[in-house]
């Protein structure tokens, strides 16, 4: 273990040093509070991944057992007295007065706030361009993307300028940023962890997850995220202790590979990584055998449907009355909500409200809104028959490696289109985790590994496997 | 919010002659009612609801609509919606699920009120002549004040929200369109009140808004059974108001349909103040609530446990009572309803009843002296059980008083001096004041004898025939008697003497 230098250290190995004796947590986070900061203070505007950096360390006595390695935490988690605008205008300069549950659960297990990531406006977006903070910049290359909708936590963990960074997902939102940065994202199971202080996007899909150097220091996290919470309804108690991962083979797991999401419109390079990476786990005593999931490819128009729809009612809030913006000017209430509406809200954030204020509307609900909860439906149900065959589903995390900054912003339906492989596994509420597999064209590319609900901790294990036997490196991407 | 005066001919004495002229409309009334739940806290959070408190002192972020925020449903209140179900005798959902009413104003933080939409908690039931529709949970919105002349959001100077009643416990009961007159919807409402009062869910005060009522109003040709156009009578905060209010909304339609005019659908709010009915919204400007599942809440499960403790936890209700009251004790329908309606006296009726008192007052006289008697000395609304007239001492008044060993007169003067000092023997006072109803065949004769004597014009009138004549007569043996004689063997006696 290389204490000199705690910045190499994973949050597992810093959690290790410092229980030893080898560091102190002051130390670690002043270290990377140096660098987040120097990050933010770079000439040519860094990676934009932090929007606030904490001023002062936490006191000295960060309790056991993360004994103060810093989190980074994307900003749409409420943060007592801390900014969190989930990357809008509409709420800038906002201090909550509460604290989200699974941020005040992390800092109580001894894992303190480095600071608030960069995001797209309201979880929306696959690039972190919608970002009232400007876009977030990939560490691979600084004229890409790095993800979105946590890009920020994504390039943050990727660069070295965070241990470890909480983010969320709703289609994609985690393992997407995580796959186009080359860093571990684990999306829950629906109800694993508590949404209570996260700033919705849509109910029935968002969840909270690690994003992390490896595998390990995902269920590390995780394990300190998950548990049921009198504060939400939708929560549930996670039937076991999250274990810390130790698997290296894969002897007697059945993988299944659904050619609808290994097909037409994957890059071929993120394919090539892909099925070298399904050769690697063969290598390891892996059955591969194929799956179906015949209405995955109706999981991106339900997913537009649904999200808009919950959307479009969980934004209406932000109507200026009791915080955030409210526009200048209005003489009339209704003139009011629509100035400060227009003015607060960015464009891809007004074109969702739309769709699912549409969907909503009386006379097209039945075509759009319950039509695609049966689509959802169907979509459980094929994942339900396919973990009949087989432990996890495979598939590539993202359709592509890195796009350029500006590349997909004109054309929202190939933003969307990045959602692909990710929705969905969200729209059946069931865990899958993304590790990078490989390089295509210098760029990272994620391989996603998908399990039936509560099924972390195997889910965890066979990453950690593959984990291993990959051997990613991914220094290239370190400041 | 636009308003524009739709009549100021629905004004008190604008006339209701809806019976006079040739074509003769019958009202069509069905009624809205939200009741607040007295629940220790509100419907989605934990904050305490409150009437009366500083303004946004009761909230929280799940009440306040912050970002992050969620609800979980209040248990209480879904055992409260339950108890009123089962007190209408409607079906009990053994599913209901909470659903978003989006809209956006600015005593609704969240944009949406979480309600219930396709699948209510209770469908169904009955109370009185009146059938229900269904009933179901919401939350309540936040009270806006209009600062400046109007008192209302138009034309007011600022509005400012007090989010202290935001997110209380609501039951939304709604009727079918069963009522034909305002005075048959007051009545029905105040069986409603005292039902919900005895089950104790809340504490269904008009004047602090934990019961509110709007009325569905339409008129139709008598005798026709297609229902007219209806309008929505908003908000009226007393029961006078309601009858006032649903009174000059019929005058104001039967107005137009006579004039041959049509009623338009629309939202309307009634000025107590000057009788005007206006116009809130028309159906054109109707909302689209665009209603859908709560994504945040799951579906309440109904369970058989669920109904078995909302079935122990049910009173005898008012309906039941006067039921019990006139066909097992006997009451007059009148006094049953009166008794069982006002849970105090009826409460005190039956301890009175069963104190074992002899000589064992009959049920009806001692329901007249509790109803008439003992109220009226009593402040309005006392509940006799807190006063200082213990039942069992009433009950053996009014039965020294049926066994006519007290007369009524005196019975009223011991009860007096009961109301003033207490005191649990009635025939201690009858004894010590004097009272005792005197004998007829002594002391009562040589009394009467003695009145006749006394008033010698008005026996002779007597005995030629005019009965009333009797009246000097029986004042001066009660007079002299100091209110001790009954009046009807007083009477009695008189003919008797008299020959008559």
């Amino acid at each position: 273990m290389n204490a000199t230098d705690p910045l190499a250290l994973s949050a597992g190995e810093a959690v290790e040093a410092i229980s030893a004796g080898l560091l102190s947590s002051r130390e670690l986070f002043e270290a990377y509070r140096a660098r987040a900061e120097a990050d933010r203070a770079a000439a040519d505007g860094g990676l934009n991944c932090f929007t606030w950096v904490a001023e002062q360390p936490p006191g000295e006595d960060q309790p056991p057992p993360l004994h103060g390695v810093p989190l980074a935490i994307k900003d749409l988690f409420c943060t007592e007295g801390v900014p969190s605008q989930s990357g809008s205008r509409m709420l800038e300069g906002y201090l909550p007065p509460y604290t989200a549950t699974v941020v005040s659960a992390l800092a109580g297990a001894g894992a303190p706030l480095l600071g608030k990531t960069n995001q797209d406006e309201f979880a929306m977006g696959s690039s972190t361009e919608n970002s009232a903070f400007g876009a977030a910049r990939n560490p691979w290359d600084r004229e890409r993307v790095p993800g979105g909708s946590s890009g920020g936590s994504a390039a943050a963990v990727a660069a070295g300028l965070a241990p470890w960074a909480l983010g969320t997902d709703t289609g994609g939102s985690i393992r997407q940023p995580a796959a186009l940065c080359g860093i571990v994202g684990l999306k829950p199971t629906y109800g694993a962890v508590s949404r209570y202080g996260m700033i919705a996007f849509a109910s029935s899909l968002d969840q909270a997850g690690p994003m992390t150097r490896n595998v390990g220091d995902a269920a590390l996290m995780l394990r300190h995220m998950v548990g049921r919470d009198r504060c939400d309804a939708t929560s549930l108690a996670f039937p076991e202790e999250i274990a810390l991962p130790t698997g290296e083979r894969l002897d007697g797991v059945r993988l299944g590979v659904p050619e609808e999401l290994t097909g037409e419109g994957i890059e071929g390079g993120v394919l090539e990584s892909f099925h070298a990476a399904l050769a690697r786990a063969q290598e390891l005593g892996a059955e591969v055998q194929d799956v179906h999931l015949p209405h995955a490819p109706h999981a991106l128009s339900a997913y537009y449907v649904l999200a808009p729809a919950e959307c479009s009612s969980n934004l209406a809030r932000f109507d200026g009355v009791r915080y955030g913006l409210r526009a200048a000017g209005a003489d009339q209430l209704l003139d009011m909500y629509t100035r400060t509406r227009h003015d607060g809200f960015g464009a891809e954030v007004k074109r969702r409200i739309m769709l699912g204020t549409y969907a909503l509307s009386s006379g097209y609900y039945e075509a759009y809104y319950a039509r695609a909860q049966r689509v959802r439906t169907k979509i459980a149900d094929d994942f339900r028959t396919a973990f009949e065959q087989v432990h996890f589903i495979l598939a590539p995390t993202s359709p592509s490696v890195a796009f350029k900054l500006g590349e997909k912003t004109g054309d929202p339906l190939a933003m969307y289109l990045n959602d692909y492989c990710t929705v969905p596994m969200s729209l059946a509420g069931i865990p899958a985790i993304s590790i990078p597999c490989g390089l295509s064209e210098g760029l990272p590319v994620g391989l996603q590994i998908a399990g039936p609900a509560f099924s972390e901790n195997r889910m965890l294990d066979a990453a950690h496997a593959m984990e291993q036997a990959l051997d990613f490196d991914a220094a290239a991407a370190r400041v | 919010m636009r308003q524009r005066p739709v009549s100021e001919a629905g004004r008190e004495g604008g006339g209701t002659g809806r019976t006079a002229g040739e074509s003769t409309f019958e009202p069509v009334i069905g009624l809205e009612i939200h009741v607040q739940l007295a629940t220790l806290t509100k419907m989605f959070c934990a904050c305490e609801p409150s009437f009366g408190d500083p303004p946004n002192t009761h909230t929280c972020p799940v009440c306040l609509g912050l970002p992050g925020s969620l609800p979980v449903a209040n248990e209480r209140a879904v055992h409260f919606g339950l108890m009123i179900g089962l007190a209408l005798g409607s079906e009990l959902a053994p599913r209901s699920v909470f659903h978003r009413k989006n809209y956006f104003y600015p005593d609704l933080p969240k944009g949406y009120q979480i309600s219930q939409y396709d699948e209510p908690l209770c469908r169904g039931g009955t109370l009185g002549e009146v059938r229900i529709h269904r009933v179901h949970l919401e939350e309540d919105a936040a009270k806006l004040i209009h600062v400046g002349a109007s008192g209302r959001i138009h034309g007011s100077d600022a509005s400012i929200v007090d989010f202290n009643r935001g997110g209380t416990p609501l039951a939304e009961i709604v009727t079918e369109p069963d009522l034909r007159s305002a005075e048959q919807a007051s009545d029905w409402l105040k069986l409603l009140r005292t039902t919900l009062r005895q089950l104790g869910v809340s504490t269904v005060n008009m004047e602090e808004g934990s019961l509110r009522c709007d009325a569905n109003i339409s008129l139709r040709v008598a005798g026709s059974s297609a229902l007219g156009v209806k309008t929505e009578l908003k908000n009226m905060n007393s029961f006078r108001f309601i009858e006032r209010g649903i009174r000059a909304e019929i005058a104001r339609q039967e107005q137009l349909l006579k004039g041959g005019g049509q009623v338009v659908q629309e939202t309307l709010h009634f000025d107590p103040a000057s009788g005007a009915i206006t116009s809130l919204r028309s159906k054109e400007e109707a909302h689209d609530y665009r209603y859908f599942p709560e994504p945040d809440l799951l579906p309440v499960a109904i369970g058989a446990d669920m109904i078995a403790t909302a079935r122990a936890a049910m009173p005898e209700l008012p309906a039941d009572r006067a039921e019990r009251y006139q066909h097992e004790i006997g009451l007059t329908e009148e006094s049953a309803r009166l008794l069982a309606f006002r849970a105090d006296l009826g409460d005190y009726f039956e301890t009175a009843l069963a104190s074992g008192a002899e000589p064992a007052p009959p049920p009806q006289a001692l329901a007249n002296w509790i109803a008439t008697d003992l109220v009226g000395r009593l402040e309005e609304g006392e509940d006799p059980a807190d006063s200082r007239v213990q039942a069992h001492a009433l009950a053996a008044l009014v039965g020294m008083v049926s066994a006519k060993r007290v007369s009524v007169g005196a019975g009223r003067q011991v009860l007096d001096k009961l109301v003033a000092d207490g005191g649990s023997d009635p025939a201690a006072i009858v004894e010590a004041e004097g009272l005792r109803a005197l004998d007829g065949e002594s002391e009562l004769s040589s009394l009467v004898a003695a009145a006749l004597e006394a008033n010698a014009d008005a026996a002779e009138r007597v005995r030629a025939g005019n009965a009333k004549a009797i009246g000097p007569i029986v004042g001066y043996v009660m007079r002299e008697s100091k209110g001790r004689a009954d009046g009807t063997e007083v009477a009695r006696l008189v003919n008797e003497q008299l020959g008559v």
